[in-house]
C-alpha cells in the first residue's frame, strides 16, 4: 500500500469517527440536561412545592401550586381551542376541499407555525389584550391555541390522507354518506396518528413562555375564573431563575424537572401510540 | 437436483478451453478470476450454493439465468460490493491473478475491479468531473484533460460531448448516461470490469451501442456482465454462466452452451419454457 | 359526490328516498360549511397576524421609515427607538450559533445516515427527537446557571490568554454575552439540522455511494464526496430551518446576552437580540410609540422567518427531485 492510500485510509478512518463523537455530543445533552435538572432540582420537589402560593420575596416555604393550576387551565383553553380549528380544517382540506383551497389552507398553518412564538405572543396581545385592557388566562389560553392549530392540522391531514382509498370506497358503496364515512371509517382508522399530533401539539405548547409574557402575564396569588392573569410553570421558571433570590433558583429548577419530565412523557407517549402501527392494513 | 448432475456442475470450474488440467498449469494469464466453493447469505437465507468458476482473461463472461438466481449476488461479490449489506456473509475463495480478494484491502482492489450499475447512476456534476473523479482520488499519471478524454473515446462517448464536457451529467440521454458510466469506470483502468445488466433500462438503439462497446474493450479488460437477456448473452459473450437458484447449473464457451447445452435445465431456459 | 345515491335501494316510494336522499346531502353540506368555517378561520388568523403585525406597527413605521434599521439608539424617554442593536445582536447570535451546530450536526447526521447500523440510528435520532422537544425556558435555565459561570470562569479567561489579540475575544469576561448566547443557540438548533440532514442523505439513492465505492473511494470519500453533495440543497434547507428557529428564539437568549443595547466586535459583550428585547420590554412599554416600535420588531422577525422557512422548503424540495433523476446537477 503506498503512503498515499495510507494516508486516504487514515483519514477516512479519523472523520468517520468524528462524526460519531458529533452524534454523542448532541445526544449526551439531552442527558446532561436530564441530570442537571434532577441534582439541582430534585430536593425541592416536595409536597409546598405542589400546593403552596409563592411566598413572599425573601421567605422560603412556598410552592407554585397557582403556577400549576394556571398552567393546566391554559393548556386546557389552548386545546379546546387549537384542536377543533386543527382537526376540522384538516378534515375539510383532506376531504372536502379543492386543491387549491387546500394549498392556502395548508400554507396558511406553515406561515402561523413558522411564526416566532414572541411574535404569536405581540398577536394574542393586540387582539385579546389590548382591546380589553387586561391581561387574562383566556389571552393566554388564546395565544396557546394558535400555536396548536398548525401542528394539528398538518399531522392530522397526513394521517387522514394516509387512510387507503379502498377503505373509503367500501363504505361509500354501502351507501355511506361523506360525512358518515369521514366520522365512522377514516376518523377511526387515523386516529392513532391524530391522537399522536394533538399529544406532540400539547407538549409543544406546555413549555413556552414567550407567548404567556404579555397574555397571561403571572399572578403572585391564585386566579380566578378565566378574565384574570395567571400564574404559569415556564413563566415561573423565567422570572425565579434570573431572580436574586437562591431559594427561589431552587425552585425553578424544580418547576423545570417537573416541566421538562411531563414534555418528555407526553413525547414519549405519542411515539408509542404511533409506533404501535396504524390500525388499517395496507 | 440428483448425484449425477451436481457432479456435472462440479467438474465445470474452467471455462473447457483449458479441460482438466489444473489452474496453475494452464498459463495464469488465462484466467483473471478465479471464484471458488463460493456460498453466500443474506442475513439467515443462503442465496449461492457452492459456486466454482473461472473468468477468463480478456474476454467476456455473461451470468444468466431466471430472476433471483443469484448472478446479480455473485457478481456483486467479485468487487465485495455485498459488504455494503450488513447482514451478508461469505464464505469460500475469490482469487484476482491468484491473490484471494477477501483478504487484500477493498479500496484498493475496486480500483482495480470496476463496476457498471444497472441504472446509469452519473453523479451530480459535469461530464468531465465525473470521469475525473476516479483520477482524482486515484491519482494518474496523465493530465487530467488527456485522461478524460481517453476514457470518453474508450467508451465510444467523446464525440458526443466534446463540446460540452463541462455540462451536467443529468443533460445527457439514458444511453449516454451509461456510456458515461463506462467512461468513469474505465479512467481508473480497471483489470475486470463488472456489468450489472448494464442495458436493462435503455432503448433498442442504445442497448446495441453498448454491447458494441463492450466487445471492442475485451482488449482492455476482462469483461463479466450479468443479463436477462439471452440474446445478447448469445451475441457478446465467449462465455456464459447458467445460475439457477443459487446453484451453478452450466458453465461452458457461448456457442455450446446455446447450441448444445449439458443440462436440460440449461435447455429449458434458453428454449423459454420457463424464466 | 353523488354515488351514495346510485347505490342505494329504493326501499319505498320515490318521495321516501328522495327525503332520505336530500338528508343524507344535508348532512353533507352541513359537514362541508362546518369544516370550511374551521378550515378559512385558519387562513382569518393568518391573515389577522400580519395585519395586526403591519397596523400595529404603523407610528414607527411613519416616523422613522428605513431609519429604523440603522440608527443605533433606543431610548425610550425621548421615545428615539433604532433597532440596529437588535438586528446586530440577533444576526451575530445566530452566525456563531450556526458556526458551531452546522459541522457538529452534518457530522452526527452523517454518522446516522451512513454509518450506524438502523436500530441505533433509530434510537439515536429519537433522543435527538427528544431534544428538540426541550422548552427553550429550560436551555435558559441551564445557559444561566451552568454555561454562563462556565464561561466566566474557564471559558472566556482561556480565550482571552490564548486568542486574546483578536478583537473577538477582548474585553471583561461577565459570562453573559453574545458568545455564550450563540453557544447555547447552538445546542438549541442542532437537532433541527440533524434530523433533516439525516433524512436527506438517507433518501439518497444507494447507487450513488455504491458507484463511489465501486471507484476505489474510501467510506469517507464516497460520502463526503458523492452521497453528502447529492443532499446538498437538502442539508442548506436544514440549515435555514435552523437559522429560523435560531433568529426567533427568545427565553434562552434573553437569560444568557446580558439585555444591553450594545453593538462591539468583542464576543464577550453583553448584547440584546430582537426577541429577546422585545420579551424583556414589552409589558413595561410605556406609550404607543414605544410599544408599536417593539411590534415593528415583531414584523421584522416574523418576515425573516417566513423568508427563511420559505426557502428551505424549497431547498429540501430539490434534493428530493434529484433522488428521483428529475433535477439537475
Amino acid at each position: 500500500m503506498n503512503p498515499r492510500m495510507r494516508w486516504r485510509k487514515f483519514v477516512s478512518n479519523f472523520m468517520l469517527a468524528m462524526t460519531g463523537v458529533c452524534a454523542l455530543v448532541a445526544v449526551s445533552v439531552l442527558f446532561f440536561i436530564l441530570a442537571s435538572l434532577v441534582y439541582h432540582g430534585g430536593t425541592s420537589i416536595n409536597w409546598n412545592f405542589f400546593t403552596k402560593l409563592p411566598a413572599p420575596v425573601g421567605e422560603t416555604g412556598g410552592g407554585m401550586a397557582n403556577a400549576i393550576v394556571g398552567s393546566a387551565k391554559l393548556l386546557l383553553l389552548a386545546t379546546l381551542f387549537g384542536v377543533p380549528f386543527g382537526f376540522l380544517g384538516a378534515i375539510y382540506i383532506a376531504e372536502f376541499s379543492g386543491s387549491k383551497v387546500a394549498f392556502v389552507v395548508r400554507y396558511s398553518a406553515d406561515l402561523l407555525n413558522g411564526a416566532p412564538s414572541i411574535v404569536i405572543g405581540i398577536f394574542a396581545f393586540s387582539i385579546a389584550v389590548h382591546p380589553f385592557k387586561h391581561f387574562s388566562t383566556l389571552a393566554g389560553g388564546f395565544a396557546l391555541g394558535v400555536m396548536m392549530i398548525p401542528i394539528t392540522l398538518r399531522s392530522t391531514e397526513g394521517f387522514l390522507l394516509d387512510v387507503p382509498r379502498t377503505l373509503r370506497e367500501g363504505a361509500m358503496a354501502l351507501g355511506a354518506s361523506k360525512w358518515k364515512t369521514i366520522a365512522t371509517v377514516i376518523v377511526p382508522a387515523a386516529y392513532r396518528g391524530i391522537l399522536t399530533a394533538i399529544l406532540l401539539a400539547f407538549a409543544r405548547v406546555a413549555g413556552e413562555t414567550a407567548p404567556l409574557i404579555f397574555t397571561a402575564l403571572g399572578n403572585s396569588y391564585w386566579s380566578h375564573g378565566l378574565n384574570e392573569p395567571t400564574a404559569s410553570l415556564p413563566v415561573m421558571i423565567w422570572n425565579y431563575a434570573i431572580s436574586a433570590y437562591d431559594d427561589w433558583h431552587r425552585q425553578a429548577w424544580a418547576a423545570g424537572l417537573v416541566l421538562l419530565t411531563l414534555i418528555l412523557i407526553i413525547n414519549i407517549l405519542a411515539r408509542a401510540i404511533l409506533s404501535r402501527g396504524i390500525s388499517v392494513p395496507r | 437436483m440428483n448425484a449425477s448432475v451436481r457432479s456435472a456442475v462440479s467438474v465445470n470450474i474452467t471455462p473447457p478451453v483449458t479441460t482438466g488440467a489444473s489452474r496453475e498449469a494452464t498459463a495464469p494469464a488465462q484466467l483473471r478470476m478465479t471464484i471458488s466453493k463460493v456460498n453466500f447469505w443474506y442475513g439467515a437465507k443462503q442465496t449461492l450454493f457452492d459456486i466454482s468458476l473461472g473468468i477468463a482473461t480478456s474476454k467476456v463472461t455473461a451470468l444468466i439465468g431466471p430472476s433471483g438466481c443469484g448472478k446479480s449476488t455473485l457478481l456483486r461479490t467479485l468487487d465485495r460490493m455485498h459488504e455494503t449489506v450488513r447482514s451478508s456473509r461469505l464464505e469460500g475463495e475469490i482469487l484476482l491473478d491468484g491473490k484471494n480478494i477477501l483478504a487484500e484491502d477493498v479500496t484498493l482492489l475496486r480500483r482495480r475491479v470496476g463496476m457498471v450499475f444497472q441504472r446509469p447512476n452519473p453523479f451530480p456534476k459535469s461530464i468531465f468531473e465525473n470521469v475525473a473523479y476516479g483520477l482524482r482520488i486515484n491519482g494518474t499519471k496523465l493530465p487530467m484533460a488527456e485522461a478524460v478524454e481517453k476514457s470518453l473515446r474508450h467508451a465510444a462517448l467523446w464525440d458526443e460531448v466534446k463540446d460540452h464536457l463541462h455540462k451536467s451529467a443529468y443533460e445527457l440521454s439514458g444511453g449516454q448516461q451509461q456510456r458515461l458510466c463506462i467512461a468513469r469506470a474505465l479512467a481508473v483502468e480497471p483489470e475486470v470490469l463488472l456489468l450489472d445488466e448494464p442495458c436493462s433500462a435503455l432503448d433498442p438503439i442504445s442497448t446495441a451501442k453498448i454491447e458494441e462497446l463492450l466487445v471492442q474493450l475485451k482488449d482492455l479488460c476482462t469483461i463479466v456482465t450479468v443479463t436477462h437477456n439471452m440474446q445478447q448473452a448469445a451475441r457478446i459473450s465467449d462465455f456464459t454462466a447458467f445460475l439457477l437458484t443459487g446453484q451453478l447449473i452450466e458453465f461452458s464457451p457461448t456457442p455450446q452452451l446455446f447450441t448444445k447445452p449439458s443440462d436440460p435445465r440449461t435447455e429449458a431456459y434458453i428454449t423459454g419454457r420457463f424464466g | 359526490m353523488s354515488t351514495a345515491s346510485t347505490t342505494l335501494p329504493s326501499a319505498g316510494p320515490a318521495a321516501g328516498s328522495r327525503s332520505f336522499l336530500s338528508r343524507l346531502r344535508e348532512g353533507d353540506e352541513i359537514a362541508r360549511l362546518v369544516t370550511f368555517l374551521f378550515a378559512a378561520s385558519v387562513v382569518l388568523i393568518t391573515i389577522l397576524l400580519v395585519f395586526e403585525l403591519w397596523q400595529g406597527s404603523v407610528l414607527p413605521r411613519h416616523k422613522f421609515g428605513f431609519a429604523f434599521f440603522h440608527t443605533s439608539v433606543w431610548d425610550p424617554v425621548f421615545e428615539k427607538f433604532g433597532a440596529l442593536p437588535f438586528i446586530y445582536g440577533t444576526v451575530v447570535t445566530s452566525v456563531l450559533a450556526l458556526l458551531i451546530a452546522v459541522p457538529l450536526g452534518i457530522g452526527a447526521a452523517i454518522f446516522l445516515a451512513e454509518l450506524a447500523p438502523a436500530r441505533v440510528s433509530d434510537t439515536l435520532e429519537f433522543f435527538i427527537d427528544l431534544l428538540a422537544a426541550v422548552p427553550s425556558v429550560i436551555y435558559g435555565l441551564l445557559g444561566f446557571f451552568i454555561v454562563v459561570p462556565l464561561m466566566r470562569e474557564y471559558v472566556q479567561p482561556g480565550l482571552k490568554n490564548t486568542l486574546g489579540f483578536l478583537p473577538f475575544f477582548q474585553g471583561p469576561a461577565y459570562g453573559l454575552g453574545f458568545l455564550t448566547a450563540g453557544i447555547v443557540l447552538a445546542i438549541m438548533v442542532i437537532p433541527y439540522i440533524i434530523s433533516v440532514s439525516r433524512e436527506v442523505l438517507l433518501s439518497v439513492p444507494r447507487d450513488q455511494r455504491e458507484a463511489a465505492l465501486a471507484l476505489g473511494s474510501t467510506r469517507w470519500e464516497s460520502t463526503w464526496k458523492v452521497v453528502v453533495p447529492f443532499a446538498r440543497s437538502g442539508i442548506m434547507g436544514s440549515i435555514f430551518l435552523a437559522l429560523a428557529r435560531a433568529l426567533g428564539e427568545t427565553m434562552a437568549v434573553s437569560m444568557v446576552i446580558g439585555n444591553a443595547p450594545i453593538i462591539s466586535a468583542s464576543l464577550f459583550s453583553p448584547g440584546d437580540s430582537i426577541a429577546s428585547v422585545i420579551a424583556n420590554q414589552f409589558s413595561e412599554a410605556t406609550g404607543e410609540l414605544y410599544t408599536q416600535s417593539l411590534i415593528e420588531l415583531g414584523l421584522v422577525l416574523f418576515l425573516l422567518t417566513f423568508l427563511l422557512n420559505g426557502l428551505a422548503r424549497i431547498l429540501i424540495l430539490v434534493t428530493s427531485q434529484r433522488g428521483s433523476g428529475m433535477g439537475n446537477a
